[in-house]
C-alpha cells in the first residue's frame, strides 16, 4: 500500500513538472498582459508536431527540438506583434474571442498538416525503470528537463538586465517606457518564451499521451488549475502548484475518482480555489481604484 | 421608423414558405438553424446583456439534452413534456453555476467555464449514470409523428414545432431585455460598481441571468436532441461550447436578430468548408473569429443595425428638410 502510494506521488511529480512548465508559461503571459492565453496548448501541440517532423527528417532528438523551440519563440513574437498588439486596451471579451480564435486555427492547423491520427513520439531516455523501480526511465528525464528549464528561466529574471527589464514592464509599464524598457517588445519576449517552454513541455508529455492534435487540451487545464493554485501572477507559485496538480491528480485518479473523471479534477481544483482563495497559495491579492 | 408589424409577418413566412417548398433535409437543417439560435440567444442574454463570458454553455446544451433524452426513453414521456421539465433542470443547473461565478471577474470565469466544457463529455460517461445516460453510447429517441393527424412529414412537424418554441422564447428576451430586469442586466454590465450603488440587487440579478441563460441553452439542446434523435457523450465536445461562441460574436454580442445569423453561420459554414478539408471548418471559424474582433467588433447584427438606423435617420432628415423647405 504505502509502495503503491510512494509510487503514485513519484509519478505525480513527473507529470506535475509538465503541467508546472505550462503553468510557468500562462503566467508568464498573464503577468505582462493580464492575459490568459487559452490557445497556449494548441500552440505546444504544434510545436511538438514541428519537433517530430525534424526527428523524422533524420535530425538527432535534442537539434530538433532545439530548433522547434527556436521556431516556436519566433511564432509566439509575431503572434503577439500581429494579433495581440492592437488589443492592449479592448474589453476582455475581444482577447478571449481572438484567443478562441488563435485556439481554433492552430488546432485545425495541427490536423491539416500532420493528420488526425495518434502518433508515437520518441524518447531521448532509456527506457527502464529507475529509482528502484518507482520512476521510468522517461519519467525522471522529463523531470529533469523540467526542472532545468525551471531553473534557468529563474536565473534569467532574477540575474540578468533583460529578465529585469521583463519583470520592469510587466509590474510598471509606464514607469519602465520613462526609464527606457522597450515595454512592447518586452511583452513579444515574453509570448516568445512561453511558446518555447511549451514546445518543451510538449516534446516532454508527447512520449506519454501520444501526439494528436487535441493533446494538449486536458493539459492546458490542469496547468490553469496549478497556475490558480499557486497564484497567478505568481511564477514560483504556479510551478509549485502545477507538481500539486499533478500529485493531486495521480492520487485522485488512482484512489479516490479513478481515470475517467480525472478531467472533472481539475475543474473542481478550479472552482475550489477561485471560491475559497481566489489569489491562490503565493498569489498577492489585487486592489484596484475606482 | 417602426418595423414591429413585420417581424411577426416575417416570422410567419419563415415558417410556411420551407414548410411548403423545402425538402426534409433542408428542413432539418433548418430546424438546427432555428436550435443554434436559441442556444445562442441564451449565450447573448448572458455575455452580450450581462457582461459574464461563458465559454461553457455546451454543458448546459448537453444537460438540456440528456434530460429530454432520458425522459423520453426512461419514463416514456411525451417530448413536449420534456421541455419544461428540462427547462427547470437547466435552470436550475445554471443557477448553481451562477454561484461561484458571483466570485469570478471577466477572464476568470471565461476559464472555470472553459474547464467545464471540457469536463461534460468524461461526466457524462461516468459509470454511476450509465443507466440513465447510456454511458458511452448514449441514447436514441423516436422523432415525433405530427399530432392531430395533420399530413406532414415528421420533419415538417418538428420544425413548425421548433419554430413555435423559439418565437415564443425570442419574444421573452426581448421583453426582458427591454424591461427593470433587462435595464439592471445591462447596469451591471456597463458598471457593476454604480449599478450597485443605484440599489441593483447584484447577487440575484447575476445569478437569475445565468439561470435563464443556461435555461434558454438547455431547450435548445432539448429540442436539437428531439431533431437529432440520438445523444451521446462525444457529441458535447468542448467545441460545441467554442462554437457557440463564435455564432454569438459573428451574430452580435448583445443582438437579439443578430442571434439567428450566427446561428445559420455556425450551421451552414461547415457544410462548404468540409469540402475543402476535414480540418477547414474551424480554421475559417477561427479566422472570421479573429477578424471579426478586429473589423466588426459589434458582429453582423450589430452592423446590419447600425446600417439601418444610418439609413432611415437619413431619410427622417432629409424628410425633415423638404417639410422645413414647404413651410417657407
Amino acid at each position: 500500500m504505502f509502495a503503491g502510494v510512494l509510487h503514485q506521488i513519484m509519478s505525480g511529480i513527473a507529470t506535475g513538472g509538465i503541467y508546472a512548465s505550462v503553468a510557468l508559461a500562462l503566467v508568464m503571459i498573464y503577468q505582462a498582459t493580464h492575459h490568459v492565453n487559452f490557445a497556449q496548448g494548441e500552440m505546444a501541440t504544434f510545436s511538438t508536431y514541428i519537433t517530430l517532423t525534424f526527428i523524422n527528417a533524420g535530425f538527432p532528438y535534442w537539434v530538433a527540438l532545439g530548433t522547434a523551440v527556436v521556431l516556436s519563440f519566433i511564432v509566439g513574437v509575431a503572434i503577439e506583434r500581429v494579433l495581440m498588439r492592437p488589443l492592449a486596451n479592448a474589453p476582455v471579451l475581444a482577447s478571449v474571442g481572438v484567443f478562441i480564435g488563435l485556439l481554433l486555427i492552430v488546432n485545425s492547423l495541427s490536423g491539416w498538416f500532420f493528420d488526425y491520427t495518434i502518433k508515437q513520439f520518441p524518447t531521448p531516455f532509456p527506457d527502464h525503470p529507475m529509482l528502484g523501480g518507482y520512476l521510468s526511465g522517461h519519467e525522471l528525464g522529463s523531470t529533469a528537463v523540467t526542472l532545468i528549464v525551471l531553473i534557468s528561466v529563474y536565473i534569467f529574471f532574477r540575474f540578468t538586465r533583460l529578465g529585469l527589464a521583463m519583470r520592469a514592464a510587466a509590474f510598471n509599464p509606464v514607469s519602465s517606457r520613462l526609464v527606457g524598457v522597450r515595454v512592447g517588445w518586452m511583452l513579444a519576449l515574453g509570448w516568445g518564451l512561453a511558446a518555447a517552454i511549451g514546445a518543451i513541455a510538449g516534446a516532454m508529455v508527447a512520449p506519454v499521451v501520444f501526439l494528436d492534435p487535441n493533446m494538449m487540451a486536458g493539459i492546458l487545464l490542469y496547468a490553469f488549475a496549478g497556475a490558480l493554485l499557486g497564484g497567478i501572477d505568481n511564477p514560483l507559485g504556479a510551478v509549485i502548484g502545477g507538481f500539486m496538480v499533478g500529485v493531486i491528480e495521480n492520487l485522485g485518479g488512482a484512489y479516490l475518482v479513478g481515470t475517467e473523471l480525472k478531467l472533472t479534477l481539475a475543474l473542481v481544483i478550479i472552482v475550489t480555489v477561485l471560491t475559497i482563495k481566489p489569489t491562490g497559495l503565493m498569489g498577492r491579492k489585487v486592489f484596484s481604484r475606482v | 421608423m417602426r418595423i414591429s408589424w413585420l417581424v411577426p409577418i416575417l416570422a410567419l413566412v419563415a415558417v410556411i414558405v420551407p414548410v411548403a417548398e423545402f425538402t426534409d433535409y433542408h428542413l432539418f437543417q433548418l430546424t438546427m438553424v432555428v436550435v443554434y439560435a436559441i442556444a445562442i440567444l441564451g449565450l447573448s442574454l448572458l455575455i452580450g446583456f450581462n457582461g459574464q463570458i461563458s465559454l461553457g454553455h455546451g454543458a448546459f446544451y448537453a444537460i438540456g439534452a440528456y434530460t429530454t433524452a432520458i425522459l423520453m426513453t426512461t419514463w416514456n414521456m411525451p417530448y413536449w413534456l420534456t421541455l419544461p421539465v428540462s427547462a427547470l433542470v437547466c435552470a436550475g443547473f445554471g443557477f448553481l453555476i451562477g454561484l461561484p461565478a458571483l466570485r469570478l471577474g471577466g477572464l476568470y470565469l471565461a476559464l472555470t467555464t472553459f474547464a467545464l466544457a471540457v469536463a461534460i463529455p468524461q461526466i457524462l460517461k461516468y459509470k454511476a449514470i450509465d443507466e440513465w445516460t447510456g454511458g458511452v453510447q448514449g441514447l436514441v429517441i423516436d422523432k415525433p409523428d405530427a399530432p392531430f393527424g395533420l399530413p406532414l412529414s415528421p420533419d415538417q412537424w418538428l420544425y413548425i414545432f421548433t419554430a413555435f418554441v423559439a418565437s415564443i422564447l425570442y419574444l421573452v428576451a426581448w421583453n426582458v431585455v427591454r424591461g427593470r430586469v433587462g435595464r439592471a442586466m445591462m447596469a451591471i454590465r456597463d458598471h457593476s460598481m454604480a449599478a450597485e450603488a443605484m440599489g441593483i440587487n447584484l447577487p440575484i440579478v447575476k445569478t437569475s441571468a445565468f439561470a435563464i441563460s443556461a435555461m434558454y441553452t438547455g431547450l435548445a439542446g432539448s429540442l436539437g436532441a428531439i431533431a437529432v434523435q440520438f445523444v451521446a457523450p462525444d457529441s458535447f465536445q468542448v467545441f460545441v461550447s467554442v462554437f457557440l461562441f463564435v455564432g454569438l460574436v459573428v451574430g452580435g454580442v448583445s443582438s437579439i436578430g443578430g442571434t439567428l445569423i450566427g446561428a445559420a453561420f455556425i450551421e451552414f459554414i461547415p457544410n462548404f468548408a468540409d469540402k475543402l478539408s476535414k480540418a477547414a471548418p474551424s480554421a475559417v471559424y477561427g479566422v472570421i473569429l479573429i477578424a471579426v474582433m478586429f473589423l466588426m467588433p459589434m458582429g453582423a447584427g450589430g452592423f446590419l443595425y447600425a446600417m439601418w438606423r444610418k439609413m432611415t435617420h437619413r431619410r427622417g432628415a432629409e424628410t425633415a428638410g423638404t417639410q422645413a423647405k414647404a413651410a417657407e
